[in-house]
């Protein structure tokens, strides 16, 4: 029950993109076709469910014990970027089919700072004495990540529409696209007291 | 006058958030007033200043196959010293800019900096870089910010001048903040637009 109300959460009422600013960059960036927007979404679940198990082992077993946890920033990222690469290597080797769809977000991950955000958050938000500190926390990636996912979609669905309409010369592009994800993030706060 | 080109270049022809629209993220999430849009923006400030500095210093002893790694390395030591700085000397601001300041790490202005400028030019010629990119980035933050913090809490870096009866709440919430920004971006290009 805990993680059902968690899961809806982190997908409708704090929604990582609309509500906590994080990933914008690709929110905005690979918006423009619903194909590649699901195919980024579905890029961005893999590595943040991978990022935060790997980043939230290395938080219990190696930075706390150690009392390092200044580290945490450099570590995080530097895991992140390795653990990108190493995906890519993988995939290229094992599956070339995925590799096809999903090989070019891949480098554009490492900089999203939805992955980095993520990992970050859940050392904050999870007590490691108060048990099941992995679980929660991949629990919690897996619910941020379908919660871009369904964000970025979304969003692109409504840009498509955008692309037939008249748009005034220095609003097009970036401005109205913002507008829109405005709009958008006011329909997702009627989600807002949903679930605390 | 070479050297002042450089300066001013990052404040008005390229500036990181309006023209560049580079490190979206930081913009949208912290700008609920003007003081944590300047707070956010002096941050980024030093760390461009820093780690534009000490990588131009590298630049002959990295190799080009791990320069992007080394970078980015660079970048989250001086990120966590100015984390642990905020920490210390001005926690209330830490507390509301909260994940963003880890989060520089992975903002697109800096490595974009490293990349584009610092790998290729003398270290005062970066420090100056560091210094114009980042004064263009903490004045685009503070715009929003004020004009958010007007529009919603009817104030100006605290100083309350309309009554709060007449604020217009949702500024201040997420939708907000894409809408503010959506519409002085499009501003900004309708006045350059009509300079040409």
């Amino acid at each position: 029950m805990e993680y059902i109300l968690m899961i809806i959460a982190c997908v409708f009422v704090n929604n990582i993109v609309l509500s906590q600013f994080l990933g914008i960059c690709p929110f905005l960036g690979v918006s423009n076709k619903l194909g590649t927007a699901v195919g980024m979404g579905v890029a961005v679940i893999f590595v943040m469910i991978l990022a935060t198990l790997v980043t939230s082992l290395i938080h219990v077993y190696v930075l706390v014990p150690l009392g390092v946890e200044f580290l945490q920033t450099i570590a995080f990222i530097l895991i992140i970027a390795a653990l990108v690469q190493m995906v890519e290597i993988i995939l290229k080797k094992t599956s070339p089919s995925l590799y096809q769809a999903l090989g070019i977000f891949l480098p554009l991950i490492t900089t999203n700072c939805a992955v980095l955000g993520v990992a970050i958050a859940v050392t904050q938000r999870f007590d490691i004495e108060a048990g099941n500190y992995i679980l929660q926390s991949v629990v919690y990636s897996a619910s941020s990540a379908l919660g871009f996912a369904l964000a970025i979609c979304i969003f692109a669905g409504l840009r498509e529409q955008l692309e037939i309409v008249g748009v005034p010369k220095a609003m097009k592009g970036v401005p109205i696209a913002l507008i829109t994800a405005g709009i958008l993030a006011m329909a997702f706060m009627g989600f807002a007291n949903l679930v605390k | 006058m070479k050297k002042l080109k450089i300066l001013f270049n990052g404040i008005l022809k390229e500036n990181p958030t309006f023209v560049l629209v580079l490190g979206m993220c930081p913009t949208l999430g912290v700008t609920t007033s003007a003081f944590n849009g300047f707070g956010m923006g002096i941050a980024t400030l030093f760390v461009l200043m820093l780690s534009n500095m000490l990588i131009s210093l590298l630049k002959n002893f990295i190799p080009d196959m791990v320069r992007i790694p080394a970078f980015i390395v660079v970048i989250a030591t001086f990120v966590s010293i100015v984390d642990l700085l905020i920490q210390g000397f001005v926690p209330a601001l830490g507390e509301s800019l909260g994940l963003f300041i880890p989060l520089i790490v992975v903002n697109c202005i800096v490595l974009g900096r490293a990349e584009a400028f610092a790998s290729k030019n003398s270290v005062f010629d970066s420090m100056l870089d560091g210094i114009g990119m980042g004064l263009g980035f903490t004045l685009s933050l503070t715009l929003v910010g004020a004009v958010r913090e007007i529009l919603g809490s009817g104030s100006i870096f605290g100083f309350q001048f309309i009554p709060e009866t007449y604020n217009i709440l949702v500024f201040v919430l997420a939708p907000g903040a894409f809408i503010v920004l959506g519409f002085l971006m499009a501003l900004i290009r309708h006045l350059q637009q009509a300079k040409e």
